[in-house]
């Protein structure tokens, strides 16, 4: 069996497309699991899942310890090869306990699954953006954890049948006890589906000129501000909403300008598949160039003036 | 209080070139560092210790020059180091083992404390797989830890939410960089590290098992170049206007 677990409902339907695929080509069926409620089962169903299991259980917050043991007990009843997991904060930190409680393999943040000379194999991106392992599992339960919008969810097909199994199942008790869960001060910004984004980083002296970038992106149609890491997380000049990154959102605009963006590889991650992408950074050596299709080399208090005037000439 | 840090000795990534023909990584030459985050684990420890004290102790599993770096972080202020030679095959499951059994052997321990992930390949799989073989409650991410006599709050940052959790003892808690700045050790300190002591603990001294890895890196392949990398310099007038007209032609700006 493949097994998909998020407990994000969007990139469930996301890995059902890849489990999917899987499935197909090794000739099992899909599981898709939920725990705690049932409210996107049959949607499951539609994209793929040939079972949706329902684990009702006491406890209604995510905690690591004991959901791994929810999975692990899941996985005692149906034989589970493959294990796909939403590669989110809660994702990662529950596929890497699964992994130890079943003494398995595990890799996060795949970008590519398929199975090569009959083994199970993924590619991810390394050393800072500067490579691409290619890992191979040599042993079974085989854990995989797949970030956000690498695979499209399949269509919706009402005819595809499958069952609902609602079952309970044992968790451990984990001596943790959350306090508090504290909605983070939110802009309402939904970077992820914008179409363009102009996007800052540490380049950026001081909050007040970030109005530089909002002047850029209010003369680009589908205008979005995002930001690097830095901007959100230390500065907290803008909302974590605009956060661009493997631990932020993950982009697919047709324009991504970065500005100021020194281009880490937890930023890059987080915008690789933009269509055109533009880097202004003063740094000629700055890594966001390596991942540019356009660059200017130059400061950008002289520079983002000059296109955005330059733009708003073009567009007449 | 007794506190134990996990360490991993990496390739400083910024420092990597990458080979113009084959587009692959050098790797060789590179220099070593300990990662960025574990430095940031460490601060935090020692931060718990100056209010409770107690002791540090850095575990480190890589090969014999990781005492080196390991003496940077004696300086800043743990008590004294571990170093496991691993295996000549390990992965993540055989690494984790070597950890979880090296803090079995050790013992006494309330907080360990790993940094969220390693910055050259960015898994973040140590901290929860040795809670996991530890059997004892996990925090990841954490962007604020406080340490109170017999548990410690934390605040886990998970983008559009904040969970505040508490947890008693023992405690595995993973953080990140924005937690803390890492302290540089004052020369005093650098001089009194010597004295304190890195034992060495071959694999087979922490676990009894033979461990078999259950993953295997078949290649570390460049990455090809997609983009146009086309760059503008110099003239800044004509720079934005050759932009502009790029831009206009492929179709964005519409």
């Amino acid at each position: 069996m493949v097994l998909v677990y998020s407990d994000e409902t969007k990139l469930t339907l996301e890995l059902l497309h890849k489990a999917w695929d899987l499935a197909q080509e090794l000739n099992k069926k899909v599981i898709a699991v939920t725990i705690g409620h049932d409210e996107h089962a049959t949607e499951y169903l539609e994209h793929g899942a040939d079972f949706v299991i329902v684990a009702e259980t006491p406890q209604h917050q995510f905690k690591a310890e004991e959901y791994t043991s929810i999975l692990q007990n899941i996985m005692k009843e149906h034989r589970n090869e493959i294990v796909l997991i939403g590669s989110n904060k809660n994702g990662k930190e529950l596929a890497a306990r699964l992994a130890a409680k079943l003494d398995a393999g595990c890799v996060m943040d795949c970008t590519k699954v398929y199975i090569h000379e009959k083994r199970l194999t993924t590619e991810r991106i390394v050393y800072s953006g500067n490579a691409i392992a290619v890992e191979q599992f040599t042993s079974s339960p085989q854990i995989i954890t797949i970030p956000s919008k690498v695979f499209d969810p399949l269509p919706k097909n009402p005819n595809h049948k499958g069952e609902i199994i609602k079952k309970k199942f044992d968790s451990e008790h984990s001596p943790s006890k959350i306090l508090k869960v504290q909605e983070m001060k939110s802009e309402g910004v939904n970077v992820e589906d914008a179409q363009i984004i102009v996007s800052c980083g540490r380049g950026f002296k001081k909050k007040e000129d970030i109005k530089l970038v909002n002047d850029l992106a209010d003369i680009l149609k589908g205008r979005t501000v995002g930001c690097s890491r830095p901007i959100a997380a230390d500065l907290k000049w803008l909302s974590e909403d605009h956060w661009i990154g493997l631990s932020g959102h993950k982009v697919k605009p047709k324009l991504y300008v970065a500005c100021g963006i020194s281009g880490q590889i937890q930023h890059i991650a987080g915008m690789r598949d933009s269509g055109v992408i533009v880097a202004i950074n003063k740094d000629p050596e700055a890594l966001i160039f390596k991942s540019a299709d356009y660059g200017i080399v130059g400061d950008l208090y002289e520079v983002l003036p000059k296109l955005t005037s330059a733009i708003k000439g073009k567009l007449g | 209080m007794n506190i134990i840090v996990c360490a991993k000795q990496v390739v400083d990534v910024a420092e990597i070139k990458v080979d113009s023909s084959t587009k692959k990584p050098i790797l060789v030459g590179v220099p070593q560092k300990i990662s960025d985050m574990d430095k940031n684990a460490l601060e935090e420890a020692i931060k718990s210790k100056e209010k409770h004290g107690g002791k540090i102790t850095i575990l480190t599993v890589g090969t014999p020059d990781a005492k080196e770096r390991m003496k940077e972080l004696l300086a800043m202020g743990a008590d004294e180091g571990v170093l496991i030679t691993p295996p000549e095959h390990a992965d993540y499951h055989v690494i984790a083992h070597l950890l979880a059994g090296a803090i079995q052997k050790i013992g006494n321990y309330d907080i360990i404390f790993c940094g969220e992930a390693s910055i050259d390949m960015f898994s973040g799989q140590m901290g929860p797989r040795i809670a996991g073989l530890l059997n004892i409650p996990q925090i990841t991410y954490a962007q604020q830890v406080t340490v109170e006599q017999n548990k410690v709050v934390a605040e886990r940052n998970l983008g559009e939410k904040a969970i505040i959790i508490e947890s008693p003892f023992p405690v595995l808690i993973t953080v990140t960089k924005e937690i803390n700045q890492p302290r540089l050790p004052s020369l005093m300190a650098i001089l009194a590290s010597s004295s304190k002591p890195i034992h060495e603990w071959p694999a087979t001294g922490v676990t009894a098992e033979a461990l078999v890895p259950k993953l295997q890196t078949i290649d570390i392949k460049g990455i090809p170049m997609q983009r146009k990398n086309i760059i503008y310099q110099n003239d800044l007038e004509k720079s934005v206007e050759k932009l502009v007209d790029e831009l206009a032609k492929v179709g964005v700006l519409r």
